[in-house]
């Protein structure tokens, strides 16, 4: 059984028990155990059922690269699924539980689809499930759906948080195994920014479980020296438990770091997300173990060597009493010699190779270990935890020679570098054929914007596993060259040395002429469940690409991404084809390393401040009168002020007729204003805009369009000339940033030897109209300006003192009545705000908010970017040719607009639209006509692109747009519903209201 | 053609799968064939398999510089819908759609279209107003939408948070029998069809040179040899502008990243597609019981077929904010590809300054759904040499005559 052992286990605090539960059975584990090690100590062996057929599975691997042991934890707000139980550090309190099966782990129903695995190869279903139609969606896709998944979804909004942290570093080193920390000390100790970033909660990598020396003593010296210098250095920083996750374009990297994991809610982020650039990374991340593939390679206690080996040293775990290991290499002795050591039982150790020169099998022996070489396993007994294996001759088809009783399987296939972050950004690999695994390809590394590399490979991860301290000295020293910066030469280089190792010999299938039948139950993906066979498969029905391959199998697309499987399915691929495996080649790398949750990417920006909230200096107070706002890009702007009971268009009419018969206030201050200065700045607005704003009089507005190149209305607003070089250009409140974008596009990338400059000024002004029959009487109140009809005509703007304040006045109106807007430094747009309500009191004084503007608008026929525009009208179809100047020679938008299709006089313009009824056309309604298209669609002839009810007139009113519509004042049109009824509207004038503007020329 | 079906998986099993034959064959090319199809992605298998069926036409060679669906088709978030704005797109998209119906019995392999059911927030009024108008369209063009409420909304997802202090959803355009389908088997099943016809898959065969004579095209180059041709399709995607460069004329078309990801697996929450524009974000559940997510394209032109973190960042922060539940979910993958988008995010289905060469492209991020519907149209083009209905708006003449066909009008930034 697996057992904790009496003494031993360096990252344990035996002082310190922690309970926690797994499957609602109470366990006891010590600080400083995964919970993959706790249940180990509990003789939990099978933990999980795989993804397709169900099996029983156990805990494989001790690090990120574990595909079996994958748990739903915690409850409610804090419930996770497919937490690693190999990466998850034990806390009091912890409550997992097993996934994917019904009801129970032991018992799971779903098994019954191991039972039918012969029918179900990798991809049956693209085979099957045709006939009848209906049932995909109805019958088979539910199936399907509900056998799938792994973990159950979480419910919950997610109680914890999570921060996201800017970083800089030359050189960014991720792992802090022995290669990291050279590679920190020589780059560090020469005075670069260093950020070392470990994975584990322990430095040191696997250097002391492979009884690795340096400068003659244990490896555990060294790191404790190497640490105790790196901190002292400022210029270092050192993170623990923090995963390089994805490496991007220019040296921008993703890190992870678990940070209040282990103490759910003590107020701590749970994840820390880094977002760091660095001028130079070098990835020591090491190399993972392969599994070999043999028949019954997933049942639970079979395991890679070097994570029994880590059990046993780290956490004073043995999961088994008798342990057979099973290997291509000699790294796999190590485990059994301190498996031995340890004075648990060897009963063999399974060598595929079928010589054995090295001195490891020799000191095996000499502890009484027996080794036989060339033998295979050809199966492995026991379902639920293994029970005993049954041996062969690698070479041969699987004939028994001898079965053996044990209860754990230690087998190594070898090992494969870590090479992900090498590869996120298009670093290349090459093939070593005696290591049989890809590294780096030092030629061709991920490029930088300089066209050279900037990751970095060094030790394991570079396959210089036994040679990672001067490999990684090398990459330090190379970095620094890079960034420009010297190396210290005075630094003496650490000599490492690892138990002698005698050559692997690749082995891809156990054994080597294994049937079908056995290769059916050899697992490649152990959580997709995927199996040599199905490779296989995959080749003979020409899926050989190896994307192909990956995608027709699963292979590779678990949780784990393929970490154990993807290199022994290429080999099992390449065998197939006949081919090498480089020339097969490898699937893509991507990020992340291991998952991050979507909470940790997402960061702090949730609920109000989900995206950056934009807010007027009146907020305060429209969110006190109880407004009902609406958002209009970030900013969120008051639609109406119900009062009482009144409901929405209630009080958008009570707010629409008060302001035009008395006194409508508008907070107007997220209107784009954006400065336009220098001595070009005339021309550069005569080309922005349709019209000609360079002859614009100081003291004065004029309202212009702006279209984009295609000839397209994209905004319109009021300019005022504040000075002879200086331009505000208001925009529409949604398109100030993008309005604002475009001019800087203009002017950095076509007009750069213009002499303009622009700032957009949107947030330092509150702006605010004051609208209706008493809107100058209230301005006469507050006193300071001169707002005559003389001294303040339709369309100028005067600068002064207003009742105290500093203000600019522009008289202009987009309702039609008699309206001023009145810009003040945002910080006192406030205090205006309160003395135009006290002051205007007793005139009736009332705000008014968007939805009032739009009514007020659409009753005067003025246009709304948004609404009569789509991004695909022309001014000239809205009437607006008087807007466009017929004497400059080019403008943004002029020669779009010449187009043969932008002439057409077919082209739907705008018109007013009045229902013969009364009643309101509903929004987006089309204008029908006979007939239909070649494909069958209803003709049409325009459509509605305003539509409200008229407070003031007392009947829907509408704008739309309608073929030749101009020319066709009086017709009737059609405005079929989705209801089935249909509208019919006749074509107007679109101004509804007040044709001669006496309302606002006062 | 050996066909698929339970039962000869059943007899398959007794021999342990050892007596299926190839998918499609993998044929040396012959030095001639009627029409060449440059792209093996859907939209070009598409093209060629309904060239055969629909014309007869089965002469062809569908040549693939890489391997099978391994651009976009492979790569994209697999969403269908035909909800769209202006009558041209609706016409082809429905056609499309109606076409992936049938598709898994039409080719005999399952490519699992799933009619789970689109829809598309509205989350201000502005997209309220936007999306009134589709439905108003789409009533007129024979496309089934409707405009929900945001309680039904709620019924139909019930993880969405139809509530939020930003953006509360207001409603939404439904498209019942929109959804998604299972995007490489729609290349394979489309190459396996087409094999079986007779047609040639050239896999790792690429165009180096288009050979022309007279206005006309005569053949190309590969990196497997020279074939002559009869006609040329191109239909390549992210690569567009570059194989057009090769037959000596230009595109209005621009090339990005696009970027998606999956989550880890999870049981079953989420039956329908939700799109939300006015955050940025869009998610479906596969069958395998991932969050499928699709990003945005990122602001620079380049051919990377990666992305940055920022649009999966600000993808995300939306998509946690809409689906609360998702925030203790793990990104498995992100991943890029690379979209060729026109100046109306509409996409060409058009003849060329070449006589017998023919284009389609500009499909933008929306091209998976339209893979049936662009073969059929496209097989149509080269075929008869002009377009037919589906394709007569897409020519790309358009632009120098200002016929925009705009869909970011009302779709915002997803289709």
């Amino acid at each position: 059984m697996s057992t904790r052992l009496a003494s031993g286990g360096r990252f344990l605090n035996r002082a310190t028990v922690q309970n926690f539960v797994f499957n609602g059975k109470r366990l006891r584990g010590f600080a400083g155990d995964t919970l993959a090690s706790a249940l180990l100590a509990n003789d939990q062996m099978m933990v999980a059922r795989s993804f397709k057929y169900h099996r029983p599975r156990g805990i494989v691997a001790a690090g990120p690269e574990e595909p079996n042991a994958l748990f739903n934890m915690g409850r409610g707000a804090r419930f996770e699924p497919n937490q690693r139980a190999t990466t998850t550090a034990l806390f009091e309190g912890l409550e997992c539980e097993s996934q994917n099966h019904w009801p129970s782990l032991e018992f799971d129903i779903g098994a019954l689809n191991s039972l039918a695995a012969h029918v179900l190869p990798a991809g049956f279903y693209y085979k099957t499930f045709i006939h009848p139609r209906a049932f995909w969606k109805h019958v088979f896709e539910p199936i399907i759906r509900h056998s799938a998944g792994l973990g159950k979804a979480p419910q919950d909004r997610d109680a914890d948080r999570y921060e996201h942290l800017y970083a800089f570093a030359d050189v960014l080193i991720a792992g802090g195994g022995i290669a990291g920390l050279q590679a920190a000390c020589v780059a560090g100790e020469s005075g670069a920014r260093v950020l070392l970033l470990e994975q584990t909660l322990h430095w040191g990598g696997r250097a002391v479980n492979d009884g690795a020396q340096i400068d003659g003593a244990p490896a555990q010296d060294w790191i404790a020296a190497a640490l105790a210098k790196l901190t002292a250095l400022p210029n270092v920083t050192l993170r623990l438990g923090t995963t390089v996750s994805g490496v991007y374009d220019h040296g921008y990297v993703l890190a992870n770091e678990h940070v209040g994991e282990t103490t759910p809610g003590d107020g701590r982020p749970k994840q820390r997300l880094w977002r760091i650039r660095a001028g130079q990374i070098i990835t020591a991340t090491g190399a993972i173990e392969r599994p070999l593939s043999f028949a019954g390679n997933d049942v639970p206690g079979v395991m890679l060597a070097a994570s029994l080996r880590d059990y046993l040293h780290d956490y004073a775990v043995s999961p088994g009493d008798r342990t057979v290991v099973v290997t291509n290499n000699d790294d796999a002795y190590l485990t059994a010699i301190a498996l031995k050591e340890a004075g648990l039982s060897v009963p063999l150790i399974v060598d595929a190779r079928r010589t054995l020169t090295g001195p490891l099998p020799q000191r095996a022996r000499d502890l009484g270990i027996r080794v036989e070489a060339g033998w295979a396993i050809a199966a492995v007994k026991g379902t639920r935890r293994v029970t005993g294996v049954s041996l062969c001759m690698q070479a041969g088809e699987g004939g028994v020679i001898e079965e053996i009783a044990c209860d754990a399987v230690a087998m190594s296939g070898g090992w494969s570098p870590v090479v992900h972050l090498w590869s996120h950004c298009g670093g290349k690999l090459l093939w070593n054929p005696e290591q049989a695994h890809f590294h780096p390809d030092p030629a061709r590394p991920p490029l930088g914007a300089d066209g050279k590399g900037f990751v970095r490979a060094a030790g394991a991860a570079n396959g210089q596993s036994q040679n990672a301290c001067a490999d990684a000295d090398h990459a330090a020293r190379a970095a620094l060259a890079h960034l420009g910066q010297t190396a210290r030469t005075d630094l003496t280089l650490p000599v490492l040395e690892h138990p002698t190792q005698a050559a692997m010999a690749p082995v891809w299938v156990m054994p080597q002429g294994a049937n079908q039948k056995l290769r059916a139950k050899m697992w490649l993906d152990y959580q997709n469940d995927v199996k040599v066979s199905d490779v296989q498969l995959a080749a003979r029905e020409g899926y050989v690409s190896v994307e192909h391959t990956k995608r027709y199998t699963t292979l590779g697309m678990a949780t784990d991404q393929g970490k154990l499987s993807n290199i022994n399915g290429l080999a099992v691929l390449a065998d197939s084809l006949n081919e090498e495996i480089p020339q097969v080649g490898t699937t893509t790398f991507r990020p992340p390393y291991t998952p991050i949750t979507l909470g940790t990417l997402a960061g702090e920006a949730r609920g109000e401040i989900f995206q950056p909230l934009r807010r007027s200096p009146m907020h305060e107070w429209h969110s006190d009168q109880g407004a009902y706002f609406e958002p209009v890009g970030h900013w969120r702007r008051p639609y109406c002020y119900p009062r009482g009971a009144e409901n929405h268009a209630d009080a958008v009419k009570r707010e629409v007729l008060n302001t035009r018969n008395a006194l409508g206030l508008l907070d107007a201050s997220t209107l784009g204003k954006i400065i336009v200065k220098g001595p070009d700045a005339g021309r550069f607005l005569d080309m922005l805009y349709t019209g000609v704003m360079s002859t614009l009089p100081v003291g004065k507005c004029r309202y212009g369009l702006m279209c984009n190149e295609n000839g397209f209305l994209s905004d319109d607003g009021v300019v005022a000339r504040l000075d002879e070089q200086t331009f505000l250009c208001h925009t529409t409140s949604g398109g100030a940033d993008r309005i604002h974008g475009w001019m800087e596009d203009w002017l950095q990338c076509e007009w750069w030897d213009w002499q303009v400059f622009t700032a957009n000024l949107t947030e330092q002004y509150a702006q605010i109209a004051v609208v209706g029959p008493k809107a100058r009487t209230l301005l006469e109140r507050l006193g300071g300006v001169d707002v005559s009809k003389e001294a303040l005509p339709f369309m100028g703007w005067v600068e002064g003192t207003l009742g105290g304040f500093p203000v600019r006045i522009f008289r202009i109106s987009f309702s039609g009545e008699l309206s001023y807007e009145i810009a003040v430094p945002a910080g006192h747009g406030r205090a205006l705000w309160d003395k135009l309500h006290a002051e205007g009191a007793d005139l009736g004084a009332m705000p008014y908010g968007t939805e009032a503007l739009h009514v007020m608008r659409a009753e005067k026929g003025f246009i709304m970017i948004g609404d009569e525009t789509d991004g695909t009208v022309i001014p000239q179809d809205l009437g607006m040719s008087w807007a466009i100047s017929k004497k400059k020679p080019d403008y943004l938008g002029k020669r779009g607009q010449e187009r043969p299709h932008m002439t057409d006089p077919d082209r739907w313009q705008l018109v007013g639209l009045e229902t013969l009824d009364g009643s309101v056309i509903p929004d987006g309604a089309y204008a029908v006509a006979p007939g239909s298209n070649a494909n069958g669609q209803r003709h049409t002839e325009g459509r509605v692109t305003s539509t409200y009810f008229s407070p003031t007139l007392g009947r829907g009113i509408a704008m739309g747009l309608i073929r030749r519509g101009p020319e066709r004042m009086g017709q009737i049109v059609d405005f079929p519903t989705t209801t089935g009824t249909t509208v019919q509207a006749r074509i107007v004038d679109p101004v509804f209201y007040d044709k001669e503007g006496a309302k606002q020329n006062v | 053609m050996r066909r698929y079906s339970a039962f000869a998986i059943a007899r398959e099993a007794l021999r342990y799968h050892q007596g299926w034959e190839r998918a499609w064959r993998a044929p040396e090319p012959k030095s001639s064939y009627d029409v060449i199809i440059i792209g093996g992605g859907g939209h070009g298998l598409a093209t060629a398999y309904y060239l055969g069926r629909n014309f007869g036409i089965t002469n062809i060679a569908i040549i693939e510089k890489g391997w099978l669906g391994g651009g976009n088709t492979g790569r994209n978030t697999t969403i269908i819908r035909s909800n769209y704005l202006q009558d041209p797109s609706a016409a082809i998209y429905e056609k499309s759609r109606s076409l992936y119906e049938t598709l898994s019995q039409d080719l005999n392999y399952n490519v699992m279209f799933s009619p789970r059911g689109v829809m598309m927030l509205a989350q201000t009024h502005h997209e309220v107003r936007g999306y009134q108008r589709t439905a108003h369209a789409n009533a007129l063009q024979g496309v089934a939408t409707e405009f929900i409420s945001p309680q039904r909304v709620k019924e139909l997802c019930p993880i969405l948070n139809i509530d939020g202090p930003r953006y509360p959803v207001l409603g939404a355009l439904w498209q019942a029998r929109g959804g998604t389908a299972r995007h490489d088997a729609v290349a394979w099943g489309y190459a396996r069809a087409c094999s079986d016809m007779g047609m040639d898959i050239l896999q790792q065969c690429e165009v180096t040179a288009v050979r022309r004579e007279n206005g006309q095209v005569t053949g190309v180059d590969t990196t497997r040899g020279s074939i002559n041709c009869k006609k040329l399709g191109i239909v390549v995607a992210g690569h567009s502008g570059q194989v057009a460069e090769m037959a000596g004329f230009r595109l209005p078309v621009e090339s990005l990243a696009l970027q998606a990801l999956v989550s880890e697996p999870i049981k079953p929450c989420m039956d329908v597609v939700v799109m939300a524009n006015t955050v940025h974000g869009y998610m479906s559940q596969s069958d395998k019981g991932e969050m499928v997510i699709g990003g945005g394209t990122d602001g620079f032109n380049n051919y990377t077929q990666r992305g940055s973190f920022h649009h999966i960042e600000e993808t995300l922060r939306a998509l946690v904010e809409t689906f609360p539940m998702i925030s203790r979910l793990k990104m498995l993958r992100q991943w890029g590809g690379i979209v060729d988008m026109t100046g109306d995010r509409s996409p060409i289905i058009s003849r060329t300054p070449l006589g017998n060469c023919f284009i389609n492209c500009g499909w933008g991020t929306g091209g998976f759904k339209a893979i049936p519907g662009s073969g059929w149209a496209m097989a149509e083009l080269i075929a008869n040499g002009t377009p037919g209905a589906l394709a007569a708006e897409f020519g790309m003449d358009r632009f120098r005559q200002g016929r925009f066909i705009d869909e970011s009008v009302a779709a915002g930034v997803a289709h």
